[in-house]
């Protein structure tokens, strides 16, 4: 007797054509995973698989045959016919410019893979002119609509602004926040359903913000970093990353990742532990579980600590 | 329930249900990736009931909040049951085919009239009648529960109210249909299903009543078995009360916070003759013991398996490696049997699972490669090429049904031991916050800006009686003892009901309050009602007027 039940009906399966090659993929895919599922990479920074797409950061764009403009494969649903270019000299160019954009404006330093797509469709930053001075902190938050300031002739306008720490668990670095809505998603609907973060602002001065730009412990936060998952750029970043970072003891390649089940209640959250000598520094789901799909409470992603708190300290500390 | 004691549906169905019942439970704030599955379901238009003396976080999302006073959860299931079988909704199919004693029950439901329920309940006739057509007309509805339900001296019976709405509507055995206990600690399942409860070994076999599983665990093990139960926890302290438990061996577990009647138990155990603890952290158990085992944390430092409340087996893994002289439970539990004259040899946990294997048929299909390829796999699971069963008693439905029916159980309301009287006005329930976890000794780790310590909390209405505001102190009294708390004041409480953690017990010991009033049958005491005194402290003669 066998209880599996599969709720969904079987998919037919759509013919298109990508870079001249025809492949099939189930009605009902984007462009992007059709491409992704037969061996076609496409850069994308928005786009991650447990949020509904939302078609900003424009890295994803391929070209379509019969579309006027240049669609975000990451939304884009295939048809039967559809004729695909994701590396053509229209594709190129336009990510040359995207990518161009948000590295003259944005400090993409700790974006995984972005350096090797700057190389590779030749973005050059620097040819908009010397990055303007950071703004004081707290000044892009107050920025009104309408109210947008000119920076001088001849410098490119930046993001740059100081880090927020304003809790133990995890800062904001907005300098390096490229507005793609995934912790604005996550926050959301899309998973935590708390909404203590959105968009403020208009054009180059729209920026993530809490409720009035309050500081997180005033917000309507719950701390269960389901945003720092998703982020793709470290502009949230664990505070014990942030930390190791800026004492340059932060080393990736010394670093292991073990799955294991959260300590706390019993819904049995797998856990991934980014351990460094010995130590946890950051905890991580894995997006295709089916009990998490990459998220946490303040106790998974955070509650750790007790386990390495090898001195005595103010709480109970560890035998042995 | 039914045989097995596990949570019959999967996460995946409470996405995919239509209405879910959240009965003495905040997984909002205490299962918060549970909730996540059924906010999904609410974004597809699902409907969801809380019933809870408290309007919680998961409150806030639900169609109807049914605020019912503490202890009268009986009282309302009935009354549901009645508007469901006056309504002439009951699933007749289901309950002539599945179920047994539906007549008895019928009968003794008549006397839960709305009036009655409403003037026991606290909630009014209509959200009740809502609740339970709900219920009743829905394709698929799931009902969980929490310790609101089982911290209780009726426990078992509170469950059974449950189990019975569920029999009367056929909500039970179909894909998206189910009863579940969401469980508190992270393998309070995996414990019970390896034998860790007084009354089963590995796979909720009983060897006292059945002949083949007693002979099968004594071939196993090359030791006869005594066809006896053992004690659960509150028949331990009564045995430690009346002499018959002389030593204790207490692994992981902080009984000396999280026991309610605290003086009571730390009389207790002080007074025994030798207790080892093993733990990882110094406890205030631990700081009462003989001896110390300093052990390593189960899920970082070592290998293994845990269950959770979907009944899904997962592996844990070590990652770090453990302080100075800790060892692993597995280590330390063998080699105390070597010096017993036992020896086990040095098993791995996957050595050890595979006995487990062996000799439980419902995980004996797990092997750890295939935990791995799936990420985890549901019980029962009886051979590698089974898939785990998403949900359970599917046999009910079955035509002719397999096995014995699913009996209805009359239970009668019976309220809380102890109630609101003219010495002890309030009543005190007790219960988790979000960011902290049991007594504390490991969200005691880390502070958050959510962190804010004990408080007692009451409606801004018993403030205002009292005298009282926002981190002002108030001394509050039970029979059994007394603390001193900041108050905060919520909103979201009723005038009469207070609320207590017992998070942070080094600071406040909120469990010298609660009553040891416990259930026979499950062992469970009464934490979640006891009647207490408030009273303001004021500035002590010193301070400046």
């Amino acid at each position: 007797m066998t209880a599996f039940v599969s709720l969904e009906p079987p998919r037919r399966m759509v013919e298109i054509s990508v870079d001249g090659k025809s492949i099939r993929a189930p009605e009902g895919s984007t462009i992007y995973q059709a491409c992704r599922q037969t061996g076609t990479e496409i850069p994308t920074l928005c786009y991650l698989s447990t949020l509904h797409p939302v078609n900003v950061c424009r890295v994803c764009v391929v070209e379509v045959e019969g579309s006027r403009v240049l669609v975000p494969s990451c939304s884009r649903k295939i048809e039967p016919g559809m004729v695909v270019k994701t590396d053509s000299e229209r594709v190129r160019h336009s990510r040359k410019m995207v990518l161009e954009f948000l590295d003259s404006s944005t400090d993409l330093s700790t974006t995984p893979e972005v350096a090797g797509w700057i190389e590779a469709y030749g973005a050059e930053a620097d040819r908009y002119g010397p990055p303007a001075p950071p703004a004081p902190a707290g000044r892009r938050d107050g920025l009104q609509p309408g109210h947008h300031e000119l920076v001088e002739p001849g410098v490119r306008a930046t993001v740059a602004q100081p880090t927020k720490v304003d809790n133990d668990l995890y800062i904001r670095d907005y300098g390096k926040c490229i507005l793609c809505y995934k912790c604005v998603e996550a926050c959301g609907t899309d998973a935590q359903n708390t909404f203590a973060l959105t968009v403020a602002g208009r054009g180059f001065d729209a920026r993530i913000s809490t409720e009035f730009a309050v500081e997180l412990p005033k917000s309507a936060c719950v701390y269960c970093g389901n945003c720092i998952a998703v982020c793709p750029t470290g502009a949230l970043m664990f505070k014990s990353e942030h930390d190791r970072r800026a004492a340059g003891t932060w080393d990736e390649s010394a670093q292991t990742v073990t799955q294991t089940v959260c300590p706390y209640c019993g819904v049995g959250c797998n856990l991934e532990l980014h351990v460094q000598d010995n130590e946890i520094v950051k905890v991580t789901s894995p997006l295709d579980h089916e009990v998490t799909f990459g998220n946490l409470c303040i106790k998974g992603r955070f509650g750790w600590r007790y386990v390495q708190n090898r001195e005595a300290g103010s709480n109970r500390g560890r035998t042995g | 329930m039914f045989g097995a004691g596990g949570g019959t549906s999967s996460y995946r169905e409470v996405e995919e249900t239509d209405v879910v019942f959240l009965w003495g439970a905040n997984a909002r704030e205490n299962h918060p990736i549970f909730f996540h599955h059924v906010l999904k379901a609410i974004h597809r238009g699902a409907r969801l009931f809380v019933m809870d003396p408290r309007r919680t976080a998961s409150a806030q999302w639900a169609e109807a909040w049914l605020g019912l006073n503490v202890g009268t959860d009986i009282a309302l299931a009935n009354a549901m049951a009645r508007v469901i079988i006056h309504a002439g909704l009951v699933n007749r199919a289901f309950i002539d085919r599945a179920t047994s004693g539906y007549a008895a029950y019928a009968a003794a439901v008549e006397r839960y009239t709305l009036a009655y329920a409403e003037k026991e309940t606290g909630v009014p006739a209509d959200v009740i009648e809502r609740a339970a057509l709900a219920l009743a007309r829905a394709d698929r509805a799931v009902i969980c529960w929490t310790l609101g339900i089982t911290e209780h001296h009726n426990a078992v019976d509170n469950v059974l109210s449950l189990i019975n709405l569920a029999l009367l509507t056929g909500h039970v055995g179909r894909w998206g249909s189910g009863l579940n206990p969401l469980r508190g600690q992270n393998n309070v399942q995996g414990g019970g299903d390896m034998g860790a409860i007084p009354n089963r070994l590995a796979g909720f076999q009983d060897w006292t009543r059945d002949e083949a599983v007693r002979h099968k665990f004594e071939q196993a093990w090359g030791v006869p078995l005594k066809p006896e139960y053992g004690r659960n926890l509150t028949e331990m302290f009564h045995g430690m009360e009346h002499g018959e438990v002389r030593a204790v061996y207490v692994i992981g577990e902080n009984p000396a916070q999280s026991e309610a009647d605290q003086h009571r138990t730390e009389r207790l155990l002080t007074g025994l003759d030798h207790l080892v603890v093993q733990d990882i952290l110094l406890t205030r158990t631990a700081e009462l013991a003989s001896v110390v085992l300093p052990a390593s944390s189960s899920w970082c430092e070592s290998e293994g398996t845990v269950t959770n409340s979907e009944r899904r087996v997962q592996r844990v893994r070590q990652a770090l490696e453990p302080p100075g002289d800790a060892r692993d439970d597995r280590w330390i539990i063998g080699e105390i049997a070597r010096r017993m004259g036992r020896d086990w040899g040095n098993p791995s946990a996957e050595d050890v699972w595979n006995e487990v294997r062996s000799l439980a048929p419902m995980v004996a299909g797990m092997s750890y490669a295939r935990l791995e390829q799936h990420g985890g796999l549901h019980w029962p699971c009886y051979d590698e090429s089974h898939p785990g069963e998403e949900f359970l008693h599917a046999r009910l439905w079955a035509e002719p049904r397999v096995g014995p029916p699913a009996p209805f159980s009359v239970v009668e309301h019976d309220p809380p031991v102890e109630r609101p009287d003219a010495e002890y006005p309030f009543q005190l329930t007790t219960g988790r916050r979000l960011d902290a976890y049991n007594t504390g000794v490991q969200t005691g780790g880390f502070t958050s800006p959510l962190t804010r310590g004990e408080t007692c909390d009451m409606s801004p209405e018993d403030g205002a009686r009292l005298g009282v505001g926002d981190g002002d102190l108030v001394q509050v009294t039970s029979r059994r003892g007394t603390v001193v708390a900041p108050v905060r004041l919520d909103r979201n409480l009723r005038a009469g009901l207070v609320f207590m953690t017992f998070h942070y017990q080094d600071q406040v010991r909120t469990n010298v309050l609660t009553i040891d009033a416990t259930d026979p049958k499950s062992g469970t005491a009464e934490f979640k009602a006891c009647a207490v005194r408030i009273e303001p402290v004021r500035a002590t003669a010193g301070a400046v007027a």
